[in-house]
């Protein structure tokens, strides 16, 4: 069969569409359903390329001069030099510029708050305010099933962590 | 277990599932402004980390310092998805450890100090975070990684940071592409937070129908959502392409089977095979097989055939420098000789 639109090359896209229980379908070669842009062609490109494009968005948003006076005192990386490679210097940068990339990493990435795997050497402090946040969770449990006993425990266990956590 | 010489759970449509995790050293500026000294000094800590830990896991491990390869040795490594092309930019100062049955592989000063990956057959992203996981562990035994309890795992690009986590999900889509349904697919989990690219990875063209689906966003889901979300994904990816290919087969039944087998007729014939014409004929075949019509081929007989007739395999297969069109002698040499022994 052949192409509805162009009526030259074979149809290859079959296109169903219903609107108001009304159903029309056409038949179209690859080139006339792409030229009629209800899909769309798939074109590759790098996570880095539109982490640059965000960062291009923001330049409203801090005026260039400046950009370039801010710099991470651990490793000298200033903030032009990462909009240009894409990539910070170390680990102290994300404190440095915290301003400018808190709202580009809200942008790009889901949230602002990891929930995932924590280090044990690193990520002490956390791991106990998590596990507090479980007990709590628990706690409130135990107060709605009036167990009351199991409350008691559940609340020495937090007041513990929660000593743990002023000491660090 | 390779992805690439061992079947999975359903490796008719996935080919290998992948997990990878970026981590950096504490206190330690990243690979791209860090001095030649400190990144040997990186590199020397992660070896360490994992040779001369007690583990069980940690006992099957090459060092391999990039320098030591020649060019071929590099690419074959990156076809076998063991390295990354960015981690053969900085080959002075890169290294790799990667396991004897290359499950899993860990970069050191690639764009941040550590990337490991595990590589399953198949479809089983879970299986490959456990191992990870495990391994995560064990480097961090000796290493303090650079970590914020807000960001989580900090990363030398923003685009990384939280998890430092890209699960990703080797498809081959035939059904799809030849229904054109392929882009409202790819278009929809653009939606849900994921992406897809070729078979080699970012930029890459999807060469042979394959896609790797996996998650862009690392900040915010944990791990376990994470690989939850690629896992639905890649279902219903999955039954969309199965019902793709029976449509296909039951509009004309003859016409399928007869083009199946002509393609398997050529690439048992042809003199010469570009890669690309090579990766769409094996494509067919592929789908010929998982479908029932060839008998007496496995898909593990065509994943090992398509990863040893990419470039740099092809060269050392030749053994000397070769021309593109010696190249292409030589892919369709080893095609007929691979396919001759199983058919």
């Amino acid at each position: 069969m052949l192409c509805q639109q162009c009526q030259k090359r074979p149809a290859t896209v079959h296109f169903t569409k219903i609107v108001n229980n009304h159903k029309t379908e056409l038949y179209l070669c690859e080139e006339c359903a792409r030229q009629k842009g209800d899909f769309k062609v798939f074109v590759p490109f790098s996570i880095n390329d539109l982490l640059t494009g965000f960062l291009d968005m923001d330049k409203t948003a801090v005026p260039i001069e400046s950009e370039g006076l801010l710099r991470c005192k651990t490793c000298g990386m200033d903030f032009m030099q990462f909009r240009k490679i894409g990539r910070l210097g170390c680990q102290d940068c994300y404190k440095y510029f915290a301003e400018e990339l808190t709202p580009v990493i809200k942008r790009v990435q889901g949230g602002i708050k990891h929930n995932g795997k924590v280090p044990r050497r690193a990520g002490v402090g956390l791991r106990i305010e998590r596990q507090i946040q479980q007990l709590k969770a628990q706690l409130q449990k135990a107060i709605e099933t009036e167990a009351f006993e199991e409350a008691a425990r559940l609340r020495d266990q937090i007041r513990e962590l929660e000593r743990q956590l002023g000491q660090l | 277990m390779s992805w690439i010489n061992e079947s999975g759970p359903y490796s008719g449509i996935v080919m290998s599932s992948r997990v990878r995790i970026a981590r950096n050293i504490a206190g330690l500026p990243f690979p791209s402004i860090a001095s030649l000294e400190v990144s040997q000094k990186i590199v020397d800590m992660v070896r360490k980390s994992i040779l001369e830990s007690n583990s069980i896991l940690s006992r099957d491990f090459d060092f391999v310092p990039l320098r030591n390869l020649s060019d071929v040795e590099k690419y074959i490594l990156v076809e076998k998805h063991l390295i990354s092309p960015d981690l053969i930019d900085r080959a002075e100062v890169a290294a790799a450890l990667i396991n004897h049955n290359e499950q899993i592989s860990i970069m050191v000063n690639e764009e941040d100090h550590i990337r490991m990956q595990c590589i399953f057959p198949g479809f089983q992203v879970d299986k490959a975070w456990e191992l990870l996981n495990r391994v995560d562990d064990i480097v961090e035994e000796s290493i303090e990684y650079s970590f914020d309890e807000h960001l989580g795992y900090l990363t030398s690009c923003p685009t990384n940071v939280g998890t430092g986590m890209r699960a990703s999900v080797m498809m081959h889509l035939p059904g799809l592409v030849a229904t054109n349904y392929i882009n409202s697919v790819l278009h929809t989990i653009s939606k849900v937070g994921l992406t897809a690219r070729g078979l080699y990875g970012e930029g890459s063209e999807a060469l042979g129908d394959i896609y790797q689906i996996s998650n862009q966003i690392t900040l915010g889901p944990s791990e376990e959502e994470i690989i939850s979300n690629i896992n639905i994904a890649v279902r219903q990816i999955m039954e969309n392409e199965r019902m793709a290919r029976q449509a296909l087969m039951q509009s004309n039944r003859l016409e399928f089977e007869d083009r199946i087998w002509r393609t398997l007729g050529i690439l048992k014939h042809a003199r010469k095979l570009s890669l690309q014409e090579f990766m769409s004929l094996l494509s067919q075949v592929r789908l010929g097989v998982d479908m029932g019509i060839i008998n007496g081929i496995d898909v593990v007989i065509l994943n090992e055939l398509m990863v040893k007739c990419q470039p740099a395999h092809l060269q050392a297969y030749i053994g000397s420098e070769a021309s593109a069109e010696e190249l292409d002698v030589a892919r369709a040499d080893r095609v007929r000789n691979e396919l001759s022994k199983v058919t």
